[in-house]
């Protein structure tokens, strides 16, 4: 038993999913057998949909030891430039639009890479100043309107079918894959475990830390018009603030702040968790505005958690050592 | 030094989760005496002190102070009856100055605000009694390592002291900055202070000990005068073996020039840098600390940017912009720092040694090729025959010496390799893992690789080398042949402020 537990302590993939299906088991009994339904499940992956798949962006670059707050102005400035490309009758093709709000995501993610990697400048700092930029370009540009209703109508029906589900299924199989079987996902993980013994081994760390950003763009550009055809409306202020949602969820799922840990499976099951404990809580009979404290409770507690099991599995890795 | 005892310890055993770290050791310590402590990296000697200090209380075990007992709770206790350390790497606060770390965490006050006069006053004289040459408002960050140094004997001497412990005090000094330290060191112990000072330099035990003790394996081999025993009893007595041959260097058949490094200068840093190494050839590159020997060979391996000279591979000029061209033209570079700079700590052997190679592992695929990497990894990890359980252990579960040897297996992971850049690579290794890489090295030598060493020891330079290569403050300021040097001849080319008026 001892040996069990320990073994669970030491995975955190593995207890917070156990922790997750007895929390979704919970829920499920308090809210009278409501929560178990596919239509319950699924909405809840949709309407987490765009934290998740940033997450994975995120995942890569917090795993370089860097960050970056800007992705929802990036997405906010993706989004709005296809709402405003539909509603004055520019585009109207789904597919391209999405390609368009990608491309724009890629571009200001290469700057935000360009700028950390080749100007030396702190990620935070970085992102900070470019959040502001995309956020503020996104009403600038667009003289402050917006889209909505009709303006938007083929990207609303996109986000009816189950596209947005493959989406979010595709790229999490993507980034699966390449963060565990290919030089790429390693190169990466090296970068944030020791930046110079990787520089040291060959490893072109600027390039990889560019590539990094561009993805996190890239996913940011792509959360952007994915948000207008869920949400069916594009603002200048659309997911204000929720870069911490996502940040937030690599957290729980056990990403290191630090770099070098974290991996594509932990990160899904802190995005599933944090969106189950969000959807849980008017069942449970806790109103809205409890959202924010307990969502401030769980991240300090699974980081508390985090800490004290690294602490554990440390200690047997001395315990191990010849000496 | 009376035969009187200001300390003792007696069956101390400590236990971390899982191992003994010090098991039944004693040790006494004479009044106004220095005693070495010696012992292969991991037996136990940094625990040792650590107990003594009351960083970590032992599980059993007695301390006695001039025969009363004692017990400490933490540093805060040792501190209060006179038992100071300093540590090998300097824990100090780079942003504040000499006088504000000399008092920090006993403060002088005047009522409830510091007394920084006097605390200045106090510090320009404890400075004064070491003889230092700097002043107690410096920032401490702008201080040579040895500097450093003095300041934490200062503040221990500022504590009231009467037992001050020097963990492996001269690894980062030149040399003559150890003799700088070896006077400080009499100076104390002829004031009556008792001193522990542990080190893995032979010629620092000579120079300074009365008596030596040894551990192993966590555990006490025993105490020994001095004067009464002899290096390689004493090895033996470290290592549990005989060590027959420090330096196995193997003849070898020297082949053609493989890397030529012709007048590169990077600017600020060195000068006019102009080099060969032969294939088959050890090349050693000597010189003081700071003599910017590393410097120059982060350049050849494209870590920075001379900014004037050539380097030609097999007659080649070759054209670097970052460490991977390099390697694949094939220079390897073995960092000095094996934690920072070698090995990423955290992951599996494996992984370490084909981190080079990822790229080619991977090549006309999308994926790794897991199979071919552990194989590779294994057959890398054979070649340097490193005692690993399984090449998943994680590189901090080894020890110095076998780290050491990982990362010389990484550096052989690429094909096509030429030349070998090692950087101090038995920098804090125990002897027993030291003689186990000369005998690496030699082998790589017998395979044909150049060879370029850099050292700072002069022993191992002077048992290894074919050729030797002797810088100064950014400049080559001479090359000797194996069979005309000397240690005097390398220290007056080291010394040798080459060329100062033709850089104008």
């Amino acid at each position: 038993m001892k040996g069990f537990l320990k073994k669970i302590t030491g995975n955190h993939e593995v207890s917070l999913a156990i922790i997750l299906i007895v929390l979704f088991i919970v829920v499920d009994i308090l809210s009278g057998f409501t929560f178990h339904g596919i239509n319950n499940i699924g909405e809840i992956f949709k309407n987490n949909s765009l934290t998740l798949i940033m997450s994975l962006g995120m995942l890569c670059v917090l795993l370089t030891g860097g960050i970056d707050i800007s992705i929802t102005g990036v997405l906010a400035f993706s989004g709005m430039s296809v709402g405003m490309l539909m509603k004055y009758n520019v585009i109207k093709n789904v597919p391209l639009l999405f390609a368009i709000a990608i491309g724009i995501g890629a571009l200001c993610g290469l700057l935000n890479g360009f700028i950390i990697a080749k100007g030396k400048v702190s990620p935070i700092i970085c992102t900070l100043g470019a959040m502001y930029i995309w956020r503020g370009l996104a009403t600038v540009v667009f003289n402050g309107e917006w889209a909505s209703g009709e303006n938007v109508a083929a990207m609303s029906e996109f986000g009816n079918t189950a596209g947005p589900y493959i989406i979010l299924a595709a790229a999490f199989v993507i980034y699966f894959v390449v963060m565990k079987w290919t030089p790429f996902g390693r190169k990466v993980y090296a970068i944030g475990s020791n930046r110079e013994a990787a520089r040291i081994s060959g490893i072109n760390v600027d390039r990889v830390e560019i590539a990094v950003y561009t993805l996190m763009g890239v996913l940011a550009g792509l959360a952007g018009a994915l948000s207008v055809s869920l949400y069916g409306s594009a603002q200048p202020t659309m997911q204000d603030g929720k870069e911490m949602d996502v940040i937030a969820a690599c957290v729980i799922g056990g990403v290191s702040m630090s770099g070098g840990r974290g991996t594509v499976v932990g990160t899904l099951l802190g995005g599933i968790f944090y969106a189950v404990v969000y959807k849980a809580l008017p069942l449970v009979g806790l109103e809205s505005i409890w959202q924010n404290l307990i969502k401030g409770v769980i991240i300090l507690a699974v980081v508390i958690i985090n800490v004290v099991s690294q602490r554990l599995s440390r200690r047997q890795a001395l315990a191990r050592r010849e000496i | 030094m009376s035969e009187e005892l200001i300390l003792e310890l007696k069956g101390i055993t400590k236990i971390f989760p899982g191992v003994k770290a010090l098991n039944n050791v004693c040790f006494q310590l004479r009044k106004g005496e220095v005693h070495a402590l010696m012992g292969e990296n991991g037996a136990g000697k940094s625990t040792f002190i650590k107990v003594i200090t009351g960083v970590f209380p032992p599980e059993e075990g007695q301390i006695f102070l001039e025969g009363k007992e004692v017990k400490f709770k933490g540093t805060r206790d040792s501190l209060a009856v006179g038992i100071a350390a300093v540590y090998q790497h300097p824990t100090t606060y780079p942003d504040l100055s000499v006088t504000e770390n000399i008092f920090m965490g006993h403060q002088i006050k005047k009522g409830p605000v510091m007394d920084w006069k006097s605390m200045h006053k106090k510090a320009a004289e404890l400075l004064g009694r070491l003889n230092a040459d700097f002043d107690p408002h410096a920032e401490m960050g702008t201080l040579s390592v040895a500097q450093q140094q003095m300041v934490e004997i200062a503040k221990a001497l500022s504590t009231n002291a009467r037992i001050i412990i020097l963990d492996e005090p001269t690894a980062s000094l030149t040399a003559n900055e150890s003799k700088e330290l070896y006077r400080i060191v009499k100076q104390l112990r002829d004031e009556g202070v008792s001193l522990i000072f542990i080190s893995h330099r032979m010629e620092d035990m000579y120079e300074l000990a009365d008596r030596v003790t040894v551990f192993r394996d966590a555990t006490y081999i025993g105490t020994y005068d001095v004067n009464g025993i002899t290096t390689a009893d004493l090895v033996k007595a470290m290592v549990g073996r005989e060590i027959k041959d420090m330096y196995p260097k193997p003849k070898v058949e020297i082949g053609d020039e493989v890397l030529r490094i012709d007048g590169l200068c990077r600017m600020g840093y060195y000068k006019d840098v102009s080099m060969f190494a032969r294939a088959g050839e050890i090349v050693g590159l000597t010189g003081l600390v700071g003599a910017r020997r590393t410097e120059v060979m982060e350049s050849v391996c494209g870590i920075t940017k001379p900014s004037a000279g050539k380097v030609y591979l097999n007659g080649e000029e070759l054209k670097v912009k970052c460490p991977k061209d390099a390697m694949d033209a094939g220079i390897v570079l073995l960092p000095e720092d094996r934690h920072k700079e070698g090995l990423i700590l955290t992951w599996g052997l494996g992984m370490n040694v084909t981190l080079p190679v990822q790229d080619e592992l991977a090549k006309g695929r999308i994926f790794n090729d897991n199979k071919r990497e552990r194989e590779l990894s294994r057959d890398l990890l054979e070649s340097v025959d490193t005692k690993a359980v399984s090449i998943f252990d994680p590189a901090s579960s080894l020890s110095g010496g076998n780290q050491q040897k990982v990362v010389v297996a990484k550096s052989l992971a690429q094909n096509g390799t030429k030349v070998i850049i090692l950087d101090e690579p038995t920098k804090g290794v125990d002897v027993g893992a030291k003689a186990e890489i000369y005998a690496i090295i030699g082998e790589l030598a017998l395979k044909g690789y150049a060879i370029i060493m850099i050292s700072s020891e002069m022993p191992e330079i002077l048992g290894m080398c074919d050729r030797i290569y002797v810088m100064c403050n950014g400049r080559v300021t001479g090359c000797l042949d194996i069979a005309e040097a000397d240690q005097e001849k390398i220290l007056n080319l080291a010394m040798l402020e080459k060329g100062k008026e033709a850089v104008s």
